[in-house]
């Protein structure tokens, strides 16, 4: 019992960081209808710049909030230069030009910090609390990445669904052509879209950093699980990509503990397949397209 | 991708008997390839070091798995980024068969051919799981089985070798080469005649019957249903094929380095095959040698030119795969039909003497849409 | 099994005999220089030597380990300012394999047929080694001083060329293993070790010494993944009293991470190679805040057969650190290097030996000879019928961020011999510190 508490809490703090990834890619989804595999080394870059903060002797919270800004910075750059030629293009485009991108990123980041995996710091002490007599693998550091991801959920949704820029980003995002008729500035959106989904890749990425260090390829496999936790959720929803990357981090903390950690990745890939085989729009989607 | 913007119809355009005439001559045409080919690389081999050698037959089962998955991608419209996972499959297997007691191993051909049969059948359920999905849902789901695929060997270290993975004892070259035969270029042989066979079979296929079935597939699968084709089938055919490819592919590289580990298959591994088969041009079998080459002789290059211009270890570690990503984003923006596509023109029109008319004017039609 | 390892030998011995073909091929292209004394071996010209490695310059093995080859690079500039070895400068290349045996296949083969190195020196990696030398054997390189120590590398029957360096797993295993048992007598033990031959080759050393009831668990890790939490939580549930690790250094401090985490203070018994507390400290220094870096790992155990960095009265670590402010000023002196430029000191000791005209036999059979120690703390066991290196090590503990050893050099052997201590003085290097002055 001591054992399945402490794996749930331990999936728990993992699940809030796919949570992240998942809710970065499912915003990009949302707006260009693209899958973003630069993700991955897109917050790994801006977390390479916050430990370069951090290494030059700044504070933490500088090197946070450099990376948030960064990563606004870095997803409307990439937007407005690579992703724009291929928006409407065929999906095999989008799919081959974020590859080339990721790549790109990993590799522009090893000439500068080379392929080292470099230490990063938490916010907070990682040191678990004391629970009935007992410490549970899930600390103050975690606790903050499970606020700071329900803070940024809380805050999407209300821009979205409260605000005009949001009500303008979903507009464009489903009908770019009427929208753009209406006065809605499209490109403009898809731009914030892709800056404001990068910030919060990039605030999984220094949510994470402590526990897999930093180095250019350190975050391949929060790729995979992000998006796993994003097709548990939808795609399309931003609370079905929060709830799928709580659901994907409880599962694969459950199988690392109870069947070894060489699972993990094999457990993604068998979630992942039986939800695109069983409800292919994710377990909470309520109408059925299918996007070809 | 302007290849797949092409709306054909060819099943119901190409009278029967002229399809017949056409895959009798295709057929013999491409055996009439493989043949200079052959002759060629021989030649190449014998004039080329062992290290050399070594690139060749890398470059050739290379081009094996890029031809598999440019055929499976450009000509069917599916994307996989698990190639690499694949190309593990095939190459345990071949490990397993070669290491394998009681008794000597099996024999070389027999070897590849298990590791080609068992990928196809890892083909047939991946494609049929593989069917169901499209565009950016299928190169995740591939994504992940490249991540995930190579850890079985960890949960079975006692059977797959775990991460110390299994080697094997090379084959050796017949005695009647000489001694002073190097192991190098017998691999290459091995690995270049892999290459041909590959070539011979998918060029047919490609030219053939199940090639247009399969551009029909991909260009709309409503259309295509409606002519009577089977869509899930095609698709499944399709990734089988493909799947085949990167099983010989995985058992020519335990032939080549003597070594199957899960180290061997990173997702790196599968970006390079997505990344040579686009530079080279999707669906081109000429496109993906020339893909295949690239990205062997690109970290060969890149490291004598750091080397040259003195830069930093980090700086040269990480060149080639800068230069990868650059050029696969420099494809799809600037030349959505890769090298195929520049030289696409010359190719053409030795292509050309071949075929119908009524196919010319098709691809023309392809081009321009 | 028998029926394998002939059919294992008969395949070798084919693959030899190609690779004289190969090599004889090779030297025709360079043979118009030779004079009377036949061809020069690859890599050796009338001015230079030239040998290579393989090494994790990349990846979750490369921090602390990717030091080694500035070590072996900057006791051979030494060497060659001096006027290198019987008038020939010394060039190493170290080439990234990333700790992965199938880029080791790949760099090896280009350091052996494209490079055309004269020998292999201090290949890192139990794992990745393991994959090159039936290669290395066949094509009659010498496979010198591979930077590991898995037994694997003394099979002088079956694999003549290669030879260990360090002090083997095994021995290490054991020697660790009998410190722990006597210190822990009673106590509850638990295992953290590499899931491959290295762990497994510690494993084997440590339970030879210490009784099998008293290891409550045996967790393993793969390299590559860094999620061990769960590992570490097992340990921690089965109330071990000690932990002993045979883990690479980023293992190590995700370990200590992990204990963090939990509260968990048990203490570690590490591995030499996974102990240099440089590495782990700049791994740590991000969670170590306001503390010296190294605080985390205070008091942490390991071996080596290394003097200790710390001991500067050492007269071998006063020659290496006058060679590091001289030709590595970046970067401080800490356990890797340290191991680069004792196994080059090594390297040149034998190369010296081989004469005027060193040949690829030559430099095997001076190492033959035996008496190698050189810095180590304990003798090598290199002699006509062993490849080995190191035969022991000396318990250490990280006192304020350097190791301190403690006691007595401690020597056995890698089977069920008794472990002795080794009480002989070290001898001092050559007053120039270049072997043979």
């Amino acid at each position: 019992m001591q054992r399945f508490l402490d794996l749930t809490l331990d999936g728990l703090a993992s699940g809030a960081i796919y949570a992240a990834v998942a809710l970065s890619l499912v915003m990009i989804w949302r707006a260009t209808r693209i899958l973003n595999f630069a993700q991955a080394g897109m917050l790994m870059l801006t977390t390479f710049i916050a430990w370069s903060i951090l290494d030059a002797g700044g504070g933490y919270w500088l090197a946070f909030a450099a990376a948030l800004a960064s990563g606004f910075l870095l997803g409307a750059v990439v937007e407005r230069v690579v992703i724009r030629p291929v928006e409407g293009a065929p999906p095999l485009n989008a799919v081959i030009v974020t590859l080339g991108l990721l790549v790109v990123l990993q590799a522009g980041a090893g000439m500068v910090w080379g392929n080292q995996p470099e230490s990063f710091p938490a916010a907070f002490s990682i040191q678990g609390f004391e629970l009935f007599g007992h410490t549970v693998p899930f600390s103050r550091a975690d606790l903050f990445a499970v606020i700071a991801v329900a803070i940024v959920l809380v805050l999407l949704v209300v821009l979205f669904r409260r605000t005009s820029i949001g009500l303008q980003m979903r507009a464009a995002a489903l009908a770019p052509d009427v929208s753009k008729l209406l006065g809605v500035r499209v490109g403009r959106m898809f731009t914030l879209g892709w800056g404001l989904a990068a910030m919060v890749g990039a605030l999984a990425g220094v949510l994470v950093a402590p526990s897999v260090f930093v180095s250019p390829s350190s975050f391949d496999a929060i790729l995979v699980f992000g998006f796993t936790a994003a097709v548990v959720g939808g795609l399309e929803s931003p609370p079905g990509a929060v709830v799928g990357g709580i659901l994907v981090g409880l599962a694969l903390s459950y199988m690392s503990g109870y069947f070894g950690s060489s699972t993990v990745t094999l457990g993604a890939l068998g979630i992942l397949v039986a939800v695109l085989m069983i409800r292919p729009n994710g377990l909470f989607a309520t109408s059925h397209t299918r996007h070809v | 991708m302007a290849a797949t913007e092409q709306r054909a119809a060819d099943p119901g355009v190409d009278p029967a008997g002229l399809a017949t005439r056409l895959s009798r001559l295709t057929l013999t045409r491409n055996l009439g390839i493989a043949l200079v080919a052959g002759v060629v690389l021989l030649l190449i081999s014998n004039a080329l070091s062992p290290f050399d050698n070594l690139q060749l037959a890398t470059m050739a089962y290379t081009f094996i798995a890029v031809a598999g998955l440019s055929l499976l991608t450009g000509l069917n419209g599916q994307v996989s980024l698990g190639h690499g996972a694949l190309m593990a499959i095939g190459a345990y297997t071949a490990a397993k068969l070669f290491a394998e007691d009681p008794g000597p191993g099996w024999p070389l051909l027999a070897v590849l051919l298990a590791a080609t049969a068992v990928t196809a059948l890892a083909g047939v359920v991946i494609g049929a799981a593989a069917a169901r999905l499209r565009g950016p849902y299928l190169a995740g789901a591939t994504l992940a089985l490249a991540v995930a695929l190579p850890s079985i060997s960890e949960r079975f270290p006692d059977f797959l070798g775990g991460s110390n993975g299994l080697t094997i004892i090379p084959p050796l070259p017949p005695s009647g080469l000489g001694v002073d035969f190097a192991l190098e270029r017998w691999h290459a042989w091995i690995a270049c005649l892999g290459a041909l066979v590959a070539f011979v079979v998918l060029a047919n296929l490609v030219r053939g019957r199940q090639g247009r079935e399969w551009r029909a597939v991909r260009d709309d699968e409503i259309a295509a249903e409606l002519c009577g084709l089977h869509v899930a089938r095609s698709q499944v055919l399709a990734f089988v094929v493909s799947a085949a490819c990167c099983g010989l592919a995985g058992g020519l590289f335990v032939v080549v380095t003597q070594l199957a580990a899960p180290g061997a298959f990173p997702l790196a591994l599968s970006v390079s095959l997505l990344a040579a088969a686009v530079l080279g041009g999707l669906g081109s079998l000429g496109g993906a040698a020339a893909g295949a080459a690239l990205i062997v002789l690109i970290p060969r290059w890149s490291d004598d030119a750091s080397a040259a211009l003195g830069l930093t270890t980090n700086v040269q570690a990480n060149l080639a795969l800068a230069i990868y990503g650059l050029l696969l984003i420099a494809v799809v923006l600037l030349a959505p039909r890769g090298i195929a596509g520049i030289f696409g023109r010359a190719a053409h029109a030795v292509r050309t003497r071949w075929e119908s008319q009524q196919m010319r004017r098709h691809e023309r039609r392809g081009e321009v849409g | 099994m028998m029926v394998t390892r002939k059919r294992r030998l008969a395949a070798l011995m084919a693959v030899a005999m190609l690779a004289v073909g190969v090599s004889a091929c090779g030297d025709d292209d360079s043979s118009s220089s030779s004079g009377d004394g036949g061809a020069p071996p690859p890599g050796v010209t009338d001015t230079t030597v030239k040998v290579g490695g393989h090494f994790p310059l990349t990846g979750p093995a490369a921090p602390g380990y990717s030091q080694i080859p500035k070590g072996i690079e900057a006791y051979f500039e030494y060497v060659n300012a001096q006027g290198g070895v019987n008038g020939r400068k010394l060039e190493y290349i170290a080439r990234d394999d990333g700790y992965n045996p199938t880029n080791t296949v790949k760099v090896t083969r280009q350091l052996v047929l494209q490079d055309k190195v004269f020998a292999l020196l201090s290949g890192l990696g139990t794992p990745t080694h393991t994959k090159v030398v039936d290669f290395l054997n066949a094509s009659k390189v010498p496979d010198l001083f591979v930077a590991s120590g898995c037994l694997c590398w003394n099979e002088p029957e079956e694999h003549p060329w290669t030879f260990g360096w360090q002090t083997d797993y095994l021995t290490e295993g054991k020697i660790l293993g009998q410190y722990v048992a006597e210190k822990y007598g009673g106590k509850k033990i638990a295992y953290f070790t590499q899931n491959d031959d290295f762990g497994e080759d510690g494993v084997k050393g440590l339970d030879m010494e210490i009784p099998k009831d008293q290891v409550v668990a045996r967790e393993t890790y793969e390299s590559g993944n860094t999620e061990i939490g769960p590992q570490v939580a097992k340990i921690k549930a089965a109330g071990a009293d000690v932990v002993v690790a045979f883990t690479v250094p980023a293992y190590t401090a995700l370990l200590r991470l992990a204990q963090v985490q939990l509260n968990d203070v048990t203490p570690l018994v590490v591995s030499n190679v996974g102990s240099d507390p440089t590495t782990l400290g700049g791994l740590l220094k991000s969670f170590s805040k306001g503390k010296a870096d190294t605080s985390l790992i205070e008091g942490m155990e390991t071996a080596s057969y290394l003097p200790a960095l710390g001991d500067t009265e050492n007269p071998w670590i006063e020659l290496f650190s006058k060679v590091r402010q001289e030709y590595l000023a970046d970067e401080p002196l800490d356990g890797n290097i340290l191991y680069g430029m004792a196994t080059a000191y090594t390297f040149v000791t034998a190369l010296e030996r081989a004469g005027e005209d060193p040949t690829r036999q030559g430099i095997v059979d001076a190492i033959k000879e035996g008496d190698l120690q050189g810095p180590g703390l304990v003798p090598t066991r290199y002699s006509a019928d062993s490849n080995a290196g190191y035969s022991g090590v000396q318990i250490g503990v990280v006192k304020d961020g350097v190791i301190e050893l403690t006691g007595e050099p401690l020597v056995t052997d890698a089977g069920e011999g008794a472990i002795e201590p080794y009480t002989e003085e070290q001898p001092p290097p050559p007053s120039e510190g270049v072997p043979g002055t």
